[in-house]
Formats: C-alpha cells, structure tokens, sequence
C-alpha cells in the first residue's frame, strides 16, 4: 500500500500514517464502547448475571420509549428550524461582498465557539418569567401575567437551534461556495425564474452540504445535554439526562449501558439513513 | 450577471430569503448580546433590562476561586487534547484522505463517529472501562477522552483541505523531480495548513467546552468549567455565572478576531 510506484501514485500516503489515531480509537473508543455492550448484556448491577432483562426493561417500559421517541423528534423540530433559517444565511453570504462575508461568517461561528453553557444561560435570561421577552409582551400590554417559555417544548427547540445553527450553516455555505455561479445565471438567462432557479438547480447542488448539515445538527441536538436539561426543566426529560440520571444518581450502570446502547443505534439509524440521502444526492452534487 | 426575465419574481425571491437570512443573524447574535448586557447589571436577579449597572458582578468574580480552579483546568485539558488531536488526525488525514480502499473509507467512518455517536454514551463507556482496568479519573483519562471527541474536527478539515489538492500540482512537482517529503512540505503542507489550522481551533474550543465527557470523567479534584457553571447554574441563578459568561464571550471575541487577523479564519471554515 505504502510502496506504491511514486511515478503513477504521487498523491496518496501510505495507510501506515493512520495507524497511531486507529490504534488510540482502538484503545480510548473502541474498547470503552464494547465494554458498555457487555455490561449492558447483564441483568444485575453487579454484571454478574448475563441476559438481555436491561433490553427488556427499556423495550416493555412505556417511559423509557416515550423519553427516546421524544429526544427523537426534539432532533428532527431541531434540523428542521436550522435548516429553514440556515440557507438563507449560506445564500445571502454568497451575494454579498468580502467585508459582509467575515462578518457574516463571525457572526455563525460566535455560537459555535462560546460555551455551550453560556449560551443556554442567555436563553434562560431570554425566556425566563423576568425574561426579555415576558417583558416586552407585558410592556406592550399585550399579555398580563408572564407566560411560560423556559420549562416547554418551544423553549427547547428555540434555544437548541441557536445552539446548533453553525453545523447546519457552515457545511452550507461550503456547498453553496462550490457551485459555478455561472449555472444560476444560465438557468436565469433560459427563463427560469429565481424561485425556480433556486429549487431546481441551487437546491439540488447543495444537497451534500444540506445533508453534511442535518447528520451534525440532528446528532447534536439529540446529545445536548446542557441546554436540553437547563432550558426543559425538570419536567422535561431526554435521553442524555435520563442516561446520566441512571448511571450517576441510581448507579444502575447495566440499565444505563442499555440506554446508552439503545441511544447509540438509534442515532446510528438516522445517520445511517442520512448517509444514504448524501450518497444519493451524489449524483447531483459531482459536477 | 445576466438580465432577468422578471424582476418581480426574483425581488421577491431576493426579499424572502434577505429577510429569514437577517432574522436567522439577529436570533444567533441576540443570546450573547443579553448576557453581555445583564452581567452587568447592578441588581441581584437576571431581569432584563437591568435595573442599574455596575460593575459588582465582575468583582464577585475575582473571589470566585472554584471558578478559576475549574478554568485553569479545562484550559490545561484544551491544550493537550489539542496538541494529542493535531499529531494523530492530521497523520491520518494524510492517509485516508486520497486512498479509495474500503480500509481508508472504514476508518474514515470510525475517525468520525465520535461528531455524530452520542458523546455522554462514550463518557460513561470511558468511564467504565477506566475504572475496570483500575485508571482512576485523571487529567490524563480527561485529556484522553477529549482527544476521542476533538480529533474529528482536525481530521475533517485536513481531509476536506486535501481533497481540494489539484492533483496536478503535486504530479507537476513530482515530475520536475520533487521528492515526496519536499513536495509536502513546500506545496501540500502551506495549501492545506488553513484547514489543519481551522481544525486545530475548533478542536480546543469544542474541548474547553466540553461537558459530556468530563461529566463522568472528572472529579472534585479535576473540576472542569462548563460543569462547575452547570452545577451552579442548577443549584441556582447566580449572577456571577452572567459575569462569567461575559467574560467568556469576550475572551472567544477576542480569540476569534485575534485568529481572523493572523490566518483569516473565515475564510479558511468556509473555503
């Protein structure tokens, strides 16, 4: 592999060089991950006792499901809020010149570079009883007594947007980068119109960057610990809190390796789906 | 740019997405512009706007000693897993990044699952294996379990920096009797350093801010600061977090704008 003929091959190196990352994911990865399969593959807390009980336990649960089947969907409200608001700014930032550009680009990357922490606390400022924009509607008489933001469903998925919005931006505004201006204009000068344009030809260019968008904000949305348990409240409960509830608080580590398991292949699932979207849409996008 | 057929329809496209593009924008920036604005509020609640302004909160802060022991700890953390990232995933960038073998596809996939596997999973799973094997927590099973999590982000924008290689100029080098070494240093290495870079960057931001995996991989004695703000943030409304936050948001300003002006970040994420 290494030894290829250096007069045909002068753009590739050897597979030698991956070898210390792999054998570190091998070591710090791989092996942590399959000793949480096996513990998970006990029925006791001790791991003494093999059997599939802890499977069984989340599978028959209604609770259990219903804490995935709505960190699931919390991910796709997510995506979906990123993607809608995302394009346009991919779009606009190929219309405007090199100074609103940076700006424009360090005004996404902001977000993605401040603590997640500090993020998720601005929107309990934002949406709390006190919050600014309780205050607003109250100033405005428009409502009397402080609604309830913070602790729902909305507040989640608004603040896990703005949390997530890079992911889906940047991968975005590299796809849209790659595609020759000169398409959108020959598309125009044929008589489509702009509408058209943009769905017909914009759109379908992008899809690698669309689809490289969604995998990385849907995966993150569904992890986001910090602001999904510091906005949702209490009340609100996800896989990641209920993950770190079993095995810190109850130190019910084999039900928690179940749940990490079961979490694991379910994001591998959409992902998997994902991925063969962008295969897909390879077709298109391999001008 | 070619005339259009009907400029209605395409203002009203142009308007459309102006419009949701601007808003998108001022929903990004708003969050820290208001924890800015409260930190420095002269009251002790998170009212918005404040009642007065004061500078008290920062003041609090300086005697925040758990605060600073937890900071200076996750930046030691950063640097390391940073350093460790860099090493690793740009080596195995080079290797994969050009190789059409299923090997080098396969452990492209495994190099990235960490971005999209959820990472609290992995904590735990580290966290068990660590203490089966008898390695208590450490800033060393820290900076170990940050790399996992971080190296993504260098081996991504490395592989993404050597894809868009011209072929050509490395053929041409070899041709006019470059050897492979001198051909990585002097064409492939300047070419992709903005992404080697980007990476890099990104990787000790998404470390310092970690929580998922120091969440079962720290202890009291290795407190790291996005959970020692969570900690307090659930206990309570602490105002001091708000100065925190600022100066938080300052520091990444500054870090951001310090990077744009020495190897134009901007341009180099979105190249």
């Amino acid at each position: 592999m290494g030894a290829a003929p250096a007069s045909r091959d002068v753009i590739s190196y050897g597979m030698g060089l991956a070898a210390p990352l792999a054998l570190f994911f091998l070591l710090f990865f791989v092996a942590p991950l399959l000793q949480l399969f096996w513990l998970s593959l006990h029925n006791d807390t001790a791991g003494l006792h093999w059997g599939l009980g802890q499977y069984l336990h989340f599978l028959t649960d209604p609770f259990s499901l219903s804490v995935l089947g709505s960190t699931l969907l919390l991910g796709a409200e997510v995506t979906a809020v990123c993607l809608v608001l995302g394009f346009p700014i991919a779009w606009l930032y190929q219309r405007v010149g090199p100074k609103l550009q940076t700006i424009i680009i360090l005004i996404v990357l902001l977000p993605l570079l401040t603590s997640v922490v500090v993020r998720t606390f601005a929107w309990i400022v934002i949406l709390g009883r006190q919050g600014i924009i309780n205050a607003t509607l109250q100033s405005l008489g428009i409502i009397d007594t402080p609604i309830k933001l913070l602790y729902t469903q909305f507040g989640v998925v608004i603040a896990l947007a703005q949390v997530q919005m890079p992911l889906m931006t940047l991968p975005l505004i590299t796809a849209l980068g790659r595609i020759d201006p000169n398409l959108d204009d020959a598309s125009c000068s044929l008589g489509a119109g702009s509408w058209r344009t943009f769905f017909k030809i914009v759109l379908p260019l992008s899809l690698p960057g669309v689809i490289a968008g969604c995998t990385l904000t849907y995966a993150a949305a569904i992890t986001a610990f910090i602001t999904q348990s510091l906005v949702g409240g209490g009340q609100m409960l996800f896989m990641p809190m209920y993950l770190y509830q079993q095995a810190s608080t109850l130190q019910n580590w084999p039900f928690a390796a179940a749940i990490s398991i079961i979490f694991l292949l379910a994001v591998l699932a959409v992902v998997s789906v994902f991925t063969t979207l962008g295969r897909m849409s390879r077709g298109y996008g391999g001008v | 740019m070619s005339g259009r057929k009907s400029t209605l329809e395409a203002f009203s496209f142009e308007l459309v997405m102006t419009v949701i593009a601007i808003i998108a924008l001022i929903l990004i920036i708003a969050p820290s512009l208001v924890v800015l604005i409260v930190s420095f509020t002269s009251g002790f609640s998170l009212r918005f706007p404040p009642p007065g302004y004061s500078l008290r909160w920062y003041a609090e802060l300086w005697n925040a000693w758990q605060l600073h022991f937890a900071a200076k700890n996750s930046l030691i953390v950063a640097l390391w897993a940073t350093g460790l990232s860099v090493v690793l995933g740009v080596a195995a960038a080079l290797a994969i990044s050009r190789s059409r073998a299923l090997s080098a596809r396969l452990l492209d996939s495994l190099f990235m699952s960490p971005l999209v596997l959820p990472a609290l999973a992995f904590g735990l799973a580290a966290l068990m294996l660590f203490s089966l094997v008898g390695l208590p927590v450490s800033p060393l099973t820290l900076v170990f379990g940050h790399t996992v999590v971080c190296v993504p982000y260098v081996v991504r924008n490395t592989v993404a920096a050597l894809a868009q290689l011209e072929p050509t100029l490395l053929e041409s080098s070899a041709v006019l009797g470059a050897s492979r070494l001198y051909t990585f240093r002097r064409i492939v290495l300047p070419l992709i350093r903005p992404g080697v870079i980007a990476g890099a960057f990104i990787a000790f931001m998404s470390s310092f801010d970690n929580v998922p995996v120091s969440l079962f991989l720290r202890d009291a004695a290795t407190d790291m600061l996005p959970i020692r703000m969570w900690q307090d943030l659930e206990g309570k409304l602490d105002v001091t977090i708000a100065a925190l936050s600022g100066v938080l948001i300052i520091a990444t300003v500054a870090l951001v704008a310090v990077m744009e002006r020495i190897t134009g970040l901007s341009r180099r994420l979105t190249s």
